[in-house]
């Protein structure tokens, strides 16, 4: 195995009675149709992706999408109907009760949407909870939660219950019960879904704080496209089961694969998104500008910069070595052009 | 016609009204009709018709079969008693073990089982009560007979009734708190001071073992229930039954089985106390949101874990509905079961009431109650107790409550030695206030029913005599005269216009079973006084409950009062009202107005606080007054969920006027009480329960039916 953490090869969910009879029916090809005139209901259609160590892939899709039903077939909270799905290279369908409980214990950190806190246990307890159902002795495990909750900024309320908790700072105690165990794979499955924009965007820059500090692999489920851009490192973009486009934010924004994707990318800015190597033209020999910008910053960034140039601006790559130019023009082009009127 | 098309269920329910008058009319009462004496009275009369089925012989009057049916079900209480009784004696004989003489002896096997459950539950009783009240019994069984008459010292002493007072304070306290503390220890001095000190251990020691047993055999079924269809559909029909089923009617065919004691009080204690505590367990782990199970089971829970630290607790709420249910059955059937010969303060209330020295009644019902109330509140505090994993305590601290228990064992033990020198007479009251050597307040009260008799009979009398010859005759009246075939029509028909054709048929079948059963007469009467009950219940109810409602403090004091009612043990109700009215008719009436009265008020506060909050403001931004937001905004949507207050109060209705069988009606309740002391009356007993639980369920199914349409209507779950 090369260092994919999580691998699935033509996975399948459906829903129904005679799921299997029909899948195998079908022979690969799936109908969402014809599946629900016979009473089954496809949740998730041949999708296939590897994530690899410290990479985060948001699924994004609308409700009912399958993106939900996705994240649960990984991390086998259902079973997937068809397909085949390695953790780390283990195949995690062919795992008995026991390893599968093994593999959750060490490895697998979740978090969910409505938090999922056990409402009678304290913040502490709640986070503790995964230790001692692993049976770490309690002095050990009572410290390391302590830290959690140090992470999480929740210091001085690990005697607090949820229910006299905010949204936002439940969450954060559902990230810190995730994170006790120390896993390797981390899914998080729309968990700012239900927080007020300003909490949201709060707990999105931590997540990232704490992302660059843990380097977890993660796959993250959103419904928000601005989310995911903000995120990922690359994103899946989820319709009717089916993955319809998976690439880097960039690629998405500036090649949506369907008319589908290009309806949520129409509306993206694309200076926020894009860097500059994305809209770099081959380097030249002709007379430049003073400046040069790096090719790894968000356009918006440089932005002013640039335009206030008239000639080219030289692109330099970490070395400080000229990979390429940027015209003024090119960034109007970028900022303004190909939008829908 | 556009009439007709606008309102079709109006006049659907015209028409049924319509066809049911008009079979009543239609009906004459045949002569021959007399007030049925469902086959009891085994005198042949020469009126009477028979027949025969499965060996069984049937009598009974005849008479027009649209007027009564004949009862066609009237071989199966004999043929239950036969099974039963054949089941009991004969079937599966095997050779058992007498370690008693020492060889095997041939016993039918149910009859074994059934030994051996009654000698383990004595076991346990017996062993708690003696460490309450002292005894040999346990150290016999631990050791034998020989060793205990080879020494005259051994004697298990019990304990003195401060170190139980000063123990039950301490776990109060270590439980709850300083309040709950102060009020057991008051509830254990008043015990002792007043001289219930041992029928009260005897009852509590019933509870110990009744409670905890239907807890655990509850919770577990609940939980097979949850996990396995099967387990759960297999349940389902006992659930639904039980829940309506007159606790007297499981009384006489355990007392077959299971013989008469405190053995056989448990057992059916935990018959009745397990279903709704299965019942409520199920609803709970039903609630439990499917990713908090996630969130358990990527904690990498096993599957035991998953239901003991995730999936129960989570579901708490209800199972603590649950337990506390469990207990107010225990302490109910605490003084119901002393029909069956238990011992303890339901003997003495009893016994008090047949002596109709109220008084005594009195004291001994204010006992259980409080007994009820504390054990209530102390399990509710258990349930909620949180451990503090901060606390770096010293030895002291962590084990102070065990120190002070210790400190008064010794206290206890010297006060009872020095009051052992200093009561010459033999009572030696700091060790246990004897039966009835105690404080009494009897005369009291008795001297205040003589009071209230002399002054106010002419009036009460007046009363009672109005309320019989003016409302109740003449409604027992209107109800015996609905032909059986009417009724049956009315009872689908209103299954068909509620709930379409499957309604229809579960409750046309379940009328049918009456009807056929030897005991409709009786049965028509049960219902009369549940009617009669409920409709003042409810109307009491909704009133009171809508006017606590408008005021926060009012709300949250009623439905404590609510609490504190309820835990009352239901034979309890029966002391005030006999007290005031005597053994009459309207006694029972008043206990089961006043006892249905309970669910109706605490379910019109809870539908009304349910009405959400944005709806209030809705339509008080469109300028309603007070009085309109009421009628046409809360009343209409908090409806279905008083309609469910309405279903438990004619619950609680029917098992009162089942209860009120005591004082004397002449209703199923009636017959159940015979039954008691039949030495065939297993059967009976059984069948006349279930009759009174399918009036229940006929009222249920059509309640619920219509709540759960009318909810779907209004787009509230």
């Amino acid at each position: 195995m090369t260092d994919a953490v999580i691998k699935c090869e033509s996975v399948y969910k459906i829903f129904g009675a005679n799921a299997k009879k029909m899948l195998q029916e079908a022979n690969g090809n799936v109908d969402a149709k014809t599946f629900q005139e016979n009473g089954c209901i496809v949740g998730v259609n041949n999708a296939s992706f590897e994530v690899s160590k410290g990479e985060m892939l948001v699924v994004m899709g609308l409700s009912g999408s399958g993106k939900s039903t996705l994240l649960r077939c990984i991390s086998r909270l259902t079973d997937a109907t068809g397909g085949k799905i390695y953790i780390e290279g283990q195949d995690l369908l062919s795992l008995k009760e026991k390893e599968l409980i093994e593999l959750r214990r060490n490895k697998m950190g979740m978090v969910f949407q409505s938090f999922a806190l056990l409402p009678h246990k304290t913040v502490l307890e709640n986070i503790v909870f995964p230790l001692q159902i692993k049976g770490v002795e309690t002095e050990k495990s009572i410290n390391k939660a302590m830290d959690m909750v140090k992470l999480v900024g929740l210091d001085g309320r690990e005697n607090y219950f949820p229910r006299e908790l905010s949204g936002g700072q439940q969450q954060r105690v559902g990230i810190a019960r995730s994170l006790a165990v120390e896993p390797d794979i981390w899914f998080l499955d729309e968990p700012f879904s239900a927080l007020d924009p300003l909490i949201r965007k709060e707990m999105q820059d931590e997540f990232l704080r704490l992302q660059e500090k843990l380097k977890k692999t993660i796959m993250f489920i959103t419904h928000d496209f601005d989310e995911a851009l903000k995120l990922a490192d690359r994103i899946a973009i989820m319709k009717d089961g089916i993955i319809e486009q998976l690439d880097t934010p960039a690629k998405i924004v500036l090649n949506p694969a369907t008319e589908y994707v290009k309806k949520f990318t129409e509306e993206v800015p694309r200076e926020k998104v894009l860097i500059i190597e994305d809209v770099m033209d081959a380097p030249t020999t002709d007379n430049l500008s003073d400046i040069k910008v790096s090719k790894d910053v968000i356009i918006e960034n440089v932005a002013e910069k640039i335009l206030s140039q008239q000639k080219s601006v030289a692109v330099t790559d970490e070395n400080n070595k000229i990979v390429g130019t940027v015209n003024p023009s090119k960034i109007i082009h970028t900022v303004f052009g190909g939008r829908k009127k | 016609m556009e009439l007709v098309k606008k309102y079709p269920k109006l006049f659907q329910w015209l028409f049924l009204l319509v066809v049911f008058f008009a079979l009543c009319f239609a009906i004459d009462v045949p002569e021959t009709y007399k007030f049925i004496r469902g086959q009891a009275e085994f005198i042949k009369d020469p009126n009477q018709s028979t027949y025969t089925l499965f060996g069984k012989e049937v009598r009974y009057y005849a008479f027009d079969n649209f007027w009564r049916l004949p009862p066609l079900l009237g071989w199966l209480p004999i043929w239950i008693n036969d099974g039963l009784f054949f089941l009991l004696n004969e079937w599966m004989p095997m050779e058992f073990w007498d370690s008693a003489t020492q060889e095997y002896k041939t016993r039918p096997l149910i009859l074994q089982i059934s030994r051996n459950i009654t000698a383990f539950m004595t076991f346990l009783i017996e062993f708690i009560r003696e460490i309450l009240l002292g005894g040999v019994e346990t150290i016999v069984a631990f050791t034998s007979w020989n060793f205990v008459s080879a020494y005259p010292w051994v004697k298990l002493p019990g304990l003195p009734w401060t170190i139980v007072a000063a123990g039950a304070a301490i776990l109060a306290y270590k439980l709850s708190g300083k309040g709950l503390a102060i009020f057991a220890g008051l509830v254990m001095i008043y015990i002792s001071v007043f001289g219930q000190w041992k029928p009260s251990m005897q009852t509590l020691s019933f509870i110990l073992v009744a409670a905890p047993l239907s807890f655990i055999f509850g919770l577990s079924l609940g939980v097979m229930a949850y996990k396995s269809k099967r387990v759960e559909k297999a349940l389902y029909p006992i659930l639904l039954v039980m829940q309506t089923m007159p606790q007297y009617a499981v009384l006489v065919p355990a007392m077959v089985l299971f013989g008469i004691g405190d053995h056989a009080a448990v057992i059916i204690t935990m018959v009745v106390a397990i279903p709704p505590m299965i019942l409520l367990t199920l609803i709970g782990l039903r609630g439990v949101s499917p990713e908090v199970i996630e969130a358990g089971k990527m904690s990498g829970c096993s599957n035991w874990q998953l239901m003991t630290e995730v999936l129960i607790p989570t579901a708490r709420r209800d199972i603590l509905i649950g337990v506390n249910q469990v207990i107010m059955v225990c302490f109910s059937m605490a003084v119901i079961s002393a029909f069956i010969g238990a011992k303890g303060l339901g003997w003495n209330l009893l016994l008090a009431l047949n002596q109709l020295n109220i008084g005594l009644a009195l004291e001994a019902g204010l006992c259980i109650s409080f007994i009820a109330i504390l054990l209530d509140k102390m399990s509710l505090a258990w349930a909620n107790k949180q451990t503090d994993y901060f606390g770096n305590l010293t030895f002291y601290q962590r084990y102070k409550n065990t120190i002070f228990f210790g400190g008064a064992v010794v206290v206890g033990a010297i006060l009872a030695l020095v009051g052992s020198f200093f009561f010459k007479e033999g009572f030696n009251y700091l060790y246990e206030v004897p039966h009835n050597k105690g404080i009494s307040t009897a005369d009291f009260w008795n001297k205040g029913v003589d009071w209230i008799f002399d002054t106010f009979f002419v009036y009460i009398k007046a009363f009672n005599t109005w309320l019989i010859t003016e409302v109740l005759q003449p409604m027992r009246a209107l109800y015996l005269r609905m032909p059986a075939v009417a009724t049956l029509v009315l009872v689908v028909g209103a299954g068909y216009i509620i709930g379409g054709i499957r309604s229809a048929f579960t409750v046309g079948a379940l009328t049918l079973f009456i009807a056929l059963s030897p005991w409709w007469d009786r049965a028509l009467v049960t219902t009369y006084m549940a009617t009669f009950g409920v409709i003042i219940s409810c109307t009491i109810g909704f009133v009171v409950g809508t006017l606590c409602k408008q005021n926060k403090y009012t709300t949250n004091f009623m439905l404590g009062v609510c609490d504190i009612f309820q835990t009352f043990p239901s034979f309890v109700y029966l002391i005030p009202v006999m007290m005031l009215f005597g053994v009459t008719d309207t006694s029972v009436l008043i206990a089961v107005i006043v006892y249905a009265t309970i669910p109706a008020t605490r379910y019109t506060i809870e539908g009304l606080r349910s009405v959400p909050d944005g709806l209030h403001d809705a339509a008080t931004m469109s300028g309603v007054t007070k009085l309109q937001r009421l009628f046409k905004i809360e009343l209409p949507l908090a409806f279905p969920h008083m309609m469910l207050g309405v279903n438990q109060t004619i619950v609680f209705a029917l098992f009162m006027v089942i209860i009120g069988a005591f004082i004397g009606t002449e209703d199923l309740g009636q017959y159940i009480l015979k039954a008691l002391s039949d030495k065939a009356g297993g059967g009976k007993g059984l069948t006349l329960g279930i009759c009174v639980a399918f009036i229940g369920l006929i009222f249920d199914n059509l309640i619920r039916t219509w709540v759960e349409k009318r909810k779907k209507h209004l787009g509230i779950d």
